[in-house]
């Protein structure tokens, strides 16, 4: 049955970033009064007003019973979307059309209020999540039995272990019967086997006919659960396709780092004001002879090379980040720990980073690079700077399955 | 799975939006939970509980009779001051704790607003609703005062009750969701409303009775909508003269005004609660 349950049409949404605090408080406008007296004479001009489209032209549809995976980076409109889509904001053009109830479990345990009992919770967070008091009652016990609760279910949930908590919040949500589900990455809580429960129960839901939205860096969970994904980078839709196509053209859209590659170009995104420029980023073995890739448990060494337009006299941070594929940071080197350097002259600038062996495990990484001054003042800010990918040595000591963890640290083992 | 007939069309909104009744009705359910909510945290952990809503309003009056009373003698047109001020608190207290209620609801709930679709209304119209409990048990301990001084209501009083009951709730929830969706813009209503609400009950004939004020400034205490609200109730329970029908009709025009700009104000806000809550 191919049944249109979802339309969206050029749909786009835009924000303006006003450089402000958040919150306009009375007090505010005095100490700005007290400060600038005639600011408000010449109006607005303060509040630096900026366009930002977290959304721009999007298009799709999503026929009944479809499991449509969405991924891109940080910042990507994924989250936007999807909250459109649940109608907690509105778009500032186009139009969606939903056929079916929606249901949208953009957090884990909305709602939950600390004070309530277990089983208060679960009455109070279903009515939240759009069901009906019949439709708790009828569907208790199995809830508490997929949470794993018996024991509790009577102790109010701010008694509760964040384990616990984090279950009866999602057994909750897992009994919903919408038409339409729509989730945010709500599976990156909970222990790994409390996850897999989960993947299963959306599948079972999946299977069960009704249509999934389902946003998560979990590559792996999107391409198991989903059977169509769609990319999404600055607000556009990039690919809109098998799981397996739009995670490639995912996973390699950013340059990987083979020897160096030149930071100035045109095709590189990045914020800042421009006094200070990253020009080039190279990769080098311990002996200083170029590397095209970097091998795990191998030690390593990245060349940044940065020019200054206009003399810094602030440096507070120039960083390196690493990024996991799950869009989680992994850790960042900044020049500080070893370099007392806060003047930078117009000019040229080389720094060399030394890489310990057994840093990373293998897999690909994000770098993110950051030129930063006093009040995080951005003076170069590059998001997705280029991929590293870290290789399996070729005599591999874990071929058969990868060491569990992130990173790898240089430890040593010594026999009594 | 059947076909569903259910079906929205999402779109940006522009200029006035009415409001959507079947929506609300849908969400009924929804809005006793949230009501439920509030009753069920109010008193948790607490040693007496529900006492409170007794004891509460009791003090008050026993403090009230002390200092106004008997101290300052203030008048009360024939009537025991305890009963004078306790008709008076009645009403007040439901209509203060509910404003403030229904203008912290939306910032309260913030991490609901911002994760969940539902009509907004439902939050400041659920917050007048929990303090209706306190209000049915004050109106036990005023009808203990009653017996305990031998007065008996008059049987207009009693009619009239529901109905301004009803006023107040408009009251308090028109200017409620008025400052509702102010305050999520500009915090600073969290901070002067305590202050407003203070001063309101200044100049509401809860511990004096209107006839303190000169005649010809009268008039500027029949545009707060709880002033012809407790002096009706106050005369219909103790009986001692005729009600003014002429300044109920004000405040009652007053509190409908409140309640449909209030309303007309938050559904036009409404939209971008999500963005800047």
């Amino acid at each position: 049955m191919n049944h249109l349950i979802i339309e969206v049409k050029n749909l786009s949404k835009k924000y303006i970033l006003s450089h402000r605090l958040p919150y306009e408080t009375f007090r505010d406008t005095i100490t700005d009064l007290v400060k600038k007296p005639f600011h408000l004479l010449r109006g607005q001009e303060k509040i630096k007003k900026e366009e930002f489209w977290a959304l721009k032209d999007i298009n799709f549809c999503v026929n009944q019973g479809e499991r449509i995976g969405i991924i891109g980076r940080n910042g990507a409109g994924k989250s936007t979307l999807l909250k459109i889509l649940s109608q907690i904001t509105h778009p500032t053009s186009g139009e969606v059309k939903l056929r079916g109830k929606v249901a949208s479990l953009l957090e884990v345990g909305t709602g939950f209020h600390p004070e309530l009992t277990g089983r208060e919770n679960i009455y109070l967070n279903g009515a939240i999540l759009g069901m009906k008091q019949i439709e708790i009652t009828k569907k208790f016990d199995e809830i508490v039995a997929f949470a794993e609760i018996e024991k509790f279910i009577d102790t109010p949930v701010k008694r509760y272990s964040s384990g616990m908590y984090v279950r009866l919040a999602f057994a909750v949500a897992a009994h919903l019967e919408p038409e339409i589900l729509i989730v945010d990455e709500v599976l990156a809580v909970g222990d790994t086997q409390f996850q897999k429960k989960c993947l299963g129960k959306m599948e079972e839901v999946g299977r069960s006919g009704r249509t999934i939205l389902f946003v998560s860096h979990n590559l792996g969970a999107i391409a198991t659960l989903c059977t169509k994904v769609i990319y999404l980078a600055n607000g556009k839709i990039q690919l809109f396709g098998t799981p397996q196509e739009a995670i490639d053209a995912y996973t390699t859209s950013t340059p990987i780092l083979s020897d160096s590659y030149n930071l100035n170009v045109p095709s590189v995104i990045r914020r800042g004001d421009g006094a200070s420029r990253f020009m080039s980023i190279q990769l080098f073995d311990i002996n200083g002879k170029t590397l095209n890739q970097v091998i795990e448990g191998k030690p390593f060494q990245i060349e940044l090379r940065l020019h200054v337009n206009t003399t810094i006299i602030d440096l507070k941070i120039l960083s390196i980040t690493f990024i996991d594929q799950f869009g989680k940071d992994i850790f960042t080197t900044m020049h500080y720990d070893s370099l007392n350097l806060k003047l930078l002259k117009k000019g040229e600038y080389s720094f060399k980073i030394d890489f310990q062996p057994n840093i990373f495990s293998r897999g690909h990484y994000t770098v993110r690079l950051a030129c930063l001054g006093t009040n995080f003042h951005e003076y170069d800010h590059i998001h997705n700077a280029v991929s590293l990918i870290i290789a399996p040595p070729e005599k591999d000591p874990d071929v058969l399955v990868p060491r569990p963890g992130i990173v790898r640290l240089p430890l040593t083992w010594k026999l009594k | 799975m059947s076909k569903s007939s259910y079906s929205i069309v999402i779109k940006p909104h522009k200029g006035w939006v009415s409001i959507n009744l079947k929506e609300l009705w849908l969400y009924k359910e929804l809005f006793y939970i949230f009501a439920w909510r509030d009753i069920k945290v109010r008193y948790k952990q607490t040693v007496i509980g529900i006492t409170w809503a007794i004891l509460q309003p009791f003090l008050l009056m026993v403090v009230f009779s002390v200092f106004f009373g008997g101290l300052a003698k203030m008048p009360s047109n024939g009537v025991p001051y305890p009963i004078f001020v306790f008709s008076g608190l009645l009403f007040w207290n439901y209509f203060s704790v509910s404003l403030t209620g229904s203008s912290n609801s939306l910032v309260d709930n913030e991490n609901v607003v911002k994760k969940i679709y539902f009509p907004r209304l439902l939050l400041p119209f659920s917050s007048t609703i929990t303090p209706l409990i306190d209000f049915a048990i004050a109106l036990v301990v005023l009808a203990g005062l009653m017996v305990y001084y031998h007065f008996t209501p008059t049987i207009t009083g009693i009619i009239l009750l529901p109905l301004l009951i009803f006023l107040s709730f408009f009251s308090a929830s028109g200017l409620g969701a008025l400052l509702a969706a102010i305050n999520v813009r500009f915090r600073d209503v969290r901070y002067a409303l305590p202050f407003f609400i203070q001063t309101l009950f200044f100049v509401t004939p809860v511990i004096y009775p209107t006839t303190l004020i000169p005649e010809k400034y009268q008039w500027i205490l029949a545009l707060n909508p709880m002033t012809g609200i407790i002096e009706a109730a106050r005369t219909g329970i103790v009986g001692n003269k005729e009600i003014d029908f002429g300044l109920l009709a004000v405040s009652a025009i007053i509190s409908l005004s409140l309640f449909i700009f209030g309303i007309y104000y938050f559904r036009k806000t409404e939209r971008i609660f999500a963005d800047v809550a």
